[in-house]
């Protein structure tokens, strides 16, 4: 219940706030720390120096850049920010979706997209949801910024692309395409639980009516973050009938790679990814054909 | 970890009243407000952030009291339960939970006032499912939800200049 | 004529509780809060193993941390004598073990230290080495005769606690070999965790001038606690104050008495210091009693008509590394021998074996009314499985095989008296109110489309109110219960009351007891309990215990006064006793009613107009031994629908209709049947604790253990018929724990129902989407 004992400062500036991570080798960022901060009250996490990104002025926007035609989503943007914001309803309900469903609004208060990023847990429910968005994150150092698509990101279990001394500032998610829907579907055990797996998927439609981009990404289905590519890159070309959606969400089952634990045993999470992707692969479509489920 | 650590000064605002406290970095919100404010009315009911009993309001908004650093206050303005009464009078979500029989223990209750009040703060007309939704980070297990619902509805009335009806009140005559 | 009855707020009256003020404001005086000059804090380092044998203790490291006062171990406390301790089941248990561990997250030593937060540290920094030994992990493995030994202390050397039965073997024997339908079951019914929000936890503190031990304790139970500690500590009763303030919930998981509070008391006699301890909610989910981990075998036979002819039960009691169950001493498998239910059984054995394993030790922590929990289980889902086998509609077997209400009162072939009764007029409530034949025929259109729903009948007998003198004791201690009350001069009262509340109400619902017997208004009656200083001995509140005992008590206190009251009306009014009547709240002379007196005007009288003679004052004390524990029951029916994807269960619909008898306090009453449906739920779809071949622990924070929130528990519908109890004084029963003995078992009922077409006759709880959904697989009817 009481963490170990540690250093802490709360930075007003990215430059300062990443000249500490430089300064500090096992330093931890604390933005929205509902992550972090239980890890540290059971101390299986006990970093000796905690750098606090809260006191940073402007990083907490969510708005559409056109001249890059991409959504731009500050450090300090709130899972709850998400949920209220008219424009993510509207043109990226994949993100409206996985926003709505972490944790509970308790926790959607405070944590951070960026910081569920930069963990890396593979049960969290932005990665998977940017995976399928085909998301990019802007990491900034003392050496200046970088871009990494997330495709990269993700290396192992709670382990990134990031140096140390890097700090994710801000993730870029493409403008969604004409005609593009996409959907969130989370399996959880109960509310606040984390999913016992969870299914982004983000598509557009071209003008004949069949699948012109697809993403899809997993949660919980393995030891990172999945992207199935092979199950997306499936459903280009084809029409959006059931057959290919089954055809689509056995690929993303074969991509997935669940182990047993409390949430369920391995062929049950399969189970649930295949069937999770039908569900949010039928809900990305009819968003997609104008519809609002 | 074996040098021990500076103190640092926090100042922060609760229930409209200014304090200054020396605290550690790893003093949690809720063991500040507890033990250095004496303000006990905010309870501790787990270890892993999942209960929601330690719910106040940060500058409005609802936080799990014990999932942040005294630190993280400083400069804030915090509500908890013990600012809910003004003078003298019960707020009236306080009323709705004496009202509808909304708690029991009274464990997870502060915690529950604290987050419809923020509830209600948003979306002051909320649906039984919204109300649900909004107290799902909040845990019960004395009352089974439906009183405490039926208390936060109460509470929304009142707040919308509406006459208080309790559902009780056949049984009270 | 006004209507004097709503301000006076006597029984059946929504009276809005008088414990509430302080709650809603944040003043509630919980352990926690307890502040005392001086205070140091204890933390408990523990276990990671489950079977260990300890090698070394190094606290040298702890000590050296700032703020770190002492770092106790069980060789300290076996100096003392204090290592062990009884346990309520009259077993031993270890407070800190000398050599070896027998369940994970078992207390190993304490630290205290001047601070929480350097407490925390100092347990941290403890170093133990440990040489694991093989866990006990499978009860049924336990038994075996090379199984390693969990209690090498026992005489016995063996994990076999006890053998505990009821009924004639031999002619339910015979009365199922001649049946003509029989249906067996396994059931499991896993262990449980009731983790109320508040966790446990003591502030001890030991006045070295006085020589006075003063307890604050989560405690359900302080009079019994305080004669333990006597018994234990040598310190004479006199001297021990046991004090319950404030409880965020208690549900039985504190009535035992855990190592952390002797270990509190042991640093405070030492020290001279208050000391706090208050456990984490992991500590407080691995160590601390359990419920249920019942192993069951069932059998019911009926002729083909479906009348029921025997019923056969055989358990095995996994109760970890000690029986520590707060069972009646003559009850070690608690009133489980309510398993034949509401039905008029013939024939009925049930023999029930308790076994040692290397989990923490307990039994009957979950609002399960001494293991009914377990029983009313057991006879729902036979009784489902029986109209399986006849091809019978469940609402007909049971209503062919209830105890009609002209068979009350009712001896059960298991030797229960069941005090009243009317389960046909219950359950046609609750049929109506669901609306069971509309329901029936949707179930029918979806079963034809592939959609599973299901709907699920729960008709239990609960029993409560231990109890009789002559059958219930707790360590030898008579299982009644006491109030006393003292009438002030101006009319208000105080009433001291030997049960203790942790949520129920008692502030209110007494005094509405003493408002309806004496006629003075609610709200000047004041309620204390929970200080063995002040309070009369009582053994506390667990097992729906509390109206059946300590309100009778109260009842009676009530009526001696107003036998006194009567003589001092007499005095006053200038009449003989025999001329008055007690109508309308006060006393008045028969056939000339103007000439009365209330209770408030005698009150006066007797501290100032008494009659020559009469001792002044107007008080009296009664210690209540009920003749009978007290029957409530209630008919449940659950609608789930399947998720035939995910193997989820939507719990659609509830309904539940309860009869406690006499109602005290409506809205209280509702508000108890609310609470205990979620506390039904919850094991019935998500709360499972269960521990791998290694002895650790699943289920341990609540992260895993999975308390349902507002989402996960549906709108209950509620309502009521009423069947006094002929034996109370008030007529009523308990009825804190019907609704989580008769919950659970309509959930799976419904579950079953929904899948029975299937070929499924019985599902294990937690019915989980996984374990559901490996079912629609195996049925290829999963999507």
């Amino acid at each position: 219940m009481i963490p170990a004992s540690f250093r802490y400062a709360a930075p007003q500036s990215v430059g300062e706030a990443v000249d500490l991570l430089a300064a500090h080798a096992d330093a931890k960022v604390l933005a929205g720390g509902h992550s972090l901060l239980p890890l540290m009250k059971l101390r299986l996490a006990m970093p000796p120096v905690l750098v606090d990104i809260n006191r940073i002025p402007g990083l907490d926007y969510i708005r559409e850049d056109p001249q890059i035609e991409q959504l731009r989503v500050g450090a300090l943007a709130r899972h709850i920010d998400f949920e209220r914001s008219q424009l993510i309803q509207d043109r990226y309900p994949l993100l409206w979706d996985a926003a709505r469903g972490i944790g509970d609004p308790l926790v959607r208060n405070r944590g951070t997209l960026a910081g569920a990023v930069a963990h890396a847990d593979p049960a969290a429910d932005w990665p998977a949801a940017l995976l399928a968005a085909n998301a990019s994150v802007v990491a900034t150092s003392p050496r200046g910024e970088r871009i990494i698509p997330l495709s990269e990101f993700f290396r192992a279990i709670l382990t990134t692309a990031l140096t140390p001394d890097e700090l994710v500032t801000e993730l870029r998610i493409p403008f969604p395409e004409p005609r593009s829907g996409g959907a969130y579907e989370k399996l959880e055990r109960k509310v606040g639980d984390y999913a016992v797996i969870g299914v982004g998927v983000q598509l557009s439609l071209n003008a004949a009516g069949t699948i012109a981009k697809a993403g899809i990404g997993l949660c919980n289905a393995g030891s990172t973050s999945i992207r199935a590519t092979e199950a997306a890159a499936y459903l280009v070309g084809k029409p959006p009938a059931t057959d290919y959606i089954n055809e689509a969400a056995q690929l993303a089952m074969q991509a997935s790679d669940p182990i047993e634990d409390d949430r369920g045993p391995v062929d049950y999470k399969r189970a649930m990814v295949r069937e999770l992707t039908r569900r949010a692969l039928r809900r990305a479509l009819a968003r997609a054909e104008g519809g609002r489920p | 970890m074996s040098a021990p650590v500076e103190k640092m000064t926090v100042s922060l605002t609760v229930n409209g009243q200014s304090h200054t406290v020396e605290v550690e970095p790893r003093l949690l919100l809720v063991h500040l407000l507890r033990e250095d404010l004496n303000l006990t009315g905010t309870h501790i009911g787990c270890d892993t952030s999942n209960c929601g009993a330690c719910t106040v309001l940060l500058d409005g908004i609802q936080v799990k009291s014990c999932t942040l650093l005294g630190v993280q206050a400083d400069g804030a303005s915090i509500e908890t339960v013990e600012g809910l009464e003004q003078n003298a009078q019960l707020h009236p979500l306080q009323e709705g939970f004496w009202q509808e029989h909304g708690l029991q223990c009274g464990f997870c209750t502060p915690g529950m006032l604290m987050t419809a009040k923020a509830l209600l703060a948003e979306n002051p007309s909320p649906t039984e499912a919204e109300i649900r939704r909004g107290i799902s980070g909040n845990l019960c297990r004395c009352t089974g939800y439906v009183n405490i619902v039926k208390a936060i509805q109460y509470g929304a009335a009142k707040l919308r200049g509406e006459a208080g009806v309790s559902t009780q009140e056949a049984a009270r005559a | 004529m006004p209507d004097a009855t709503a301000t006076l707020g006597g029984i059946g009256h929504s009276v809005k509780r008088k414990e509430d003020p302080r709650f809603l404001r944040g003043r509630g005086n919980y352990i926690d809060d307890i502040k005392l000059p001086g205070m140091v804090y204890m933390d408990i380092v523990r276990s990671p193993y489950a079977h260990a044998r300890i090698k070394s203790i190094d606290a040298s490291a702890a000590l050296a941390i700032p703020g770190v006062a002492a770092v106790v171990t069980g060789k300290d406390l076996e100096a003392a004598g204090l290592a062990w301790m009884p346990t309520l089941m009259s077993d031993t248990q270890m407070v800190l073990p000398t050599d070896h561990v027998v369940y994970q997250s078992q207390e190993v030593a304490v630290v205290v230290a001047a601070t929480r937060y350097a407490a925390a540290d100092g347990a941290a920094a403890v170093e133990v080495e440990y040489e694991p030994l093989e866990p006990v992990v499978d009860p049924f493995k336990a038994l075996e005769p090379d199984a390693p030994l969990v209690r090498p202390d026992k005489d016995k050397k063996s994990n076999h606690i006890w053998h505990w039965e009821a009924g004639d073997r031999e002619a339910t024997e015979r009365a199922v070999a001649a049946a003509d339908v029989v249906v067996a079951e396994d059931i499991y019914i896993p262990r449980i965790h009731v983790a109320s929000i508040e966790t446990c936890g003591c502030v001890a503190n030991f006045d070295r001038v006085s020589g006075k031990l003063t307890v604050w304790m989560t405690t359900q139970a302080p009079h019994a606690i305080r004669t333990v500690f006597s018994l234990v500590s040598k310190i004479p009763e006199s001297k021990i104050r046991v004090i319950s303030p404030d409880i965020g919930g208690g549900f039985g998981g504190k009535v035992p008495v855990y190592p952390g509070y002797v270990c509190a008391v042991v640093a405070a006699l030492t020290t001279g210091l208050p000391v706090k301890w208050i456990e984490d909610r992991s500590e407080n989910l691995q160590a601390d009693s359990f419920a249920r981990d019942y192993h069951i075998r069932a059998e019911l036979a009926s002729d083909k008509s479906g009348k029921m002819q025997a019923l056969r039960i055989k358990t095995l009691a996994d109760h970890g590394a000690a029986d520590a169950a707060a069972n009646p001493s003559k009850f070690p498998a608690g009133l489980f021998s309510i398993c034949t239910g509401s039905y008029d059984m013939p024939q009925a054995f049930v023999e029930v074996d308790g076994v040692y394993t290397n989990k923490p030790p307990g039994g009957v922590a979950y609002r399960c009314s001494f293991r009914v929990t377990e029983a009313v289980h057991t006879i729902e889902r036979m009784v489902d499985s029986l109209a399986l086998k006849l091809n019978m509609d469940p609402v007909e077997l049971r209503q062919k095989n209830f105890i009609q209400p002209d068979q009350f009162p009712y001896r059960s072939c298991l030797g229960w008296e069941y005090d009243s009764g009317n389960y046909p007029a219950a359950l046609q409530k609750a049929l109506d109110k669901i609306g069971y034949a509309d329901l029936r025929r949707e179930q029918a259109e979806k079963r034809a489309r592939g959609e599973l729903m299901g709907i699920g009948i729960s008709t239990f007998t609960e029993i409560v109110g231990a109890g009789p003198s002559n059958t219930f004791d707790i360590l030898g201690i008579k299982m009644f219960d006491s109030a006393e009350i003292r009438v002030h001069p101006t009319g208000s009262a105080i009433v001291r009351i030997g049960v203790q509340t942790q949520g129920q109400g008692h502030e209110t619902t007494f005094a509405q007891i003493v408002a309806e017997e004496l006629g003075l208004p609610v709200e000047n009656i004041e309620v204390e309990h929970g200080d063995t200083d002040t309070a009369p001995y009582g053994l506390g509140t667990y097992a729906s215990r509390s109206t059946p005992t300590a309100g009778a008590a109260t009842a009676m206190a009530a009526r001696k006064i107003r036998d006194k009251a009567a003589r001092l009306a007499a005095h006053l009014l200038e009449c003989s006793v025999d001329d008055l009547e007690w109508k309308d709240y006060q006393f008045q002379v028969k056939g000339a009613p103007e000439r009365a007196r209330t209770m408030a005007d005698l009150a006066f009288a007797a501290y100032t107009n008494h009659p020559q003679g009469m001792e002044a004052g107007l008080e009296a004390v009664c210690y209540y031994d009920p003749p009978n524990l007290t029957f409530p029951f209630g008919a449940y029916i659950a609608v789930v629908d399947i998720d035939r994807g995910t193997g989820e269960v939507h719990v659609r619909r509830f309904v539940a209709i309860d009869d406690c008898g006499t109602v005290i306090n409506p809205m209280v009453v509702e508000g108890q049947i609310h609470g205990g449906l979620a506390m039904g739920l919850a094991p019935a779809l998500y709360e499972q604790i269960w521990y791998d071949a290694d002895g650790n622990m699943h289920g341990g924070t609540l992260m895993d253990y999975l308390v349902p929130t507002a989402m996960e528990t549906p709108s209950w519908e509620t309502d009521r018929t009423v069947t006094p109890s002929p034996h109370h004084p008030l007529g009523a029963k308990g009825v804190g724990e019907s609704a989580t003995v008769g919950a659970p078992p309509a959930i799976v009922n419904a579950v079953v129902d929904a899948l029975s077409h299937l070929g499924i006759t019985h599902v294990d709880i937690p019915m989980t989407p996984p374990r559901i959904w490996r079912i629609l697989q195996e049925k290829g009817v999963a999507l």
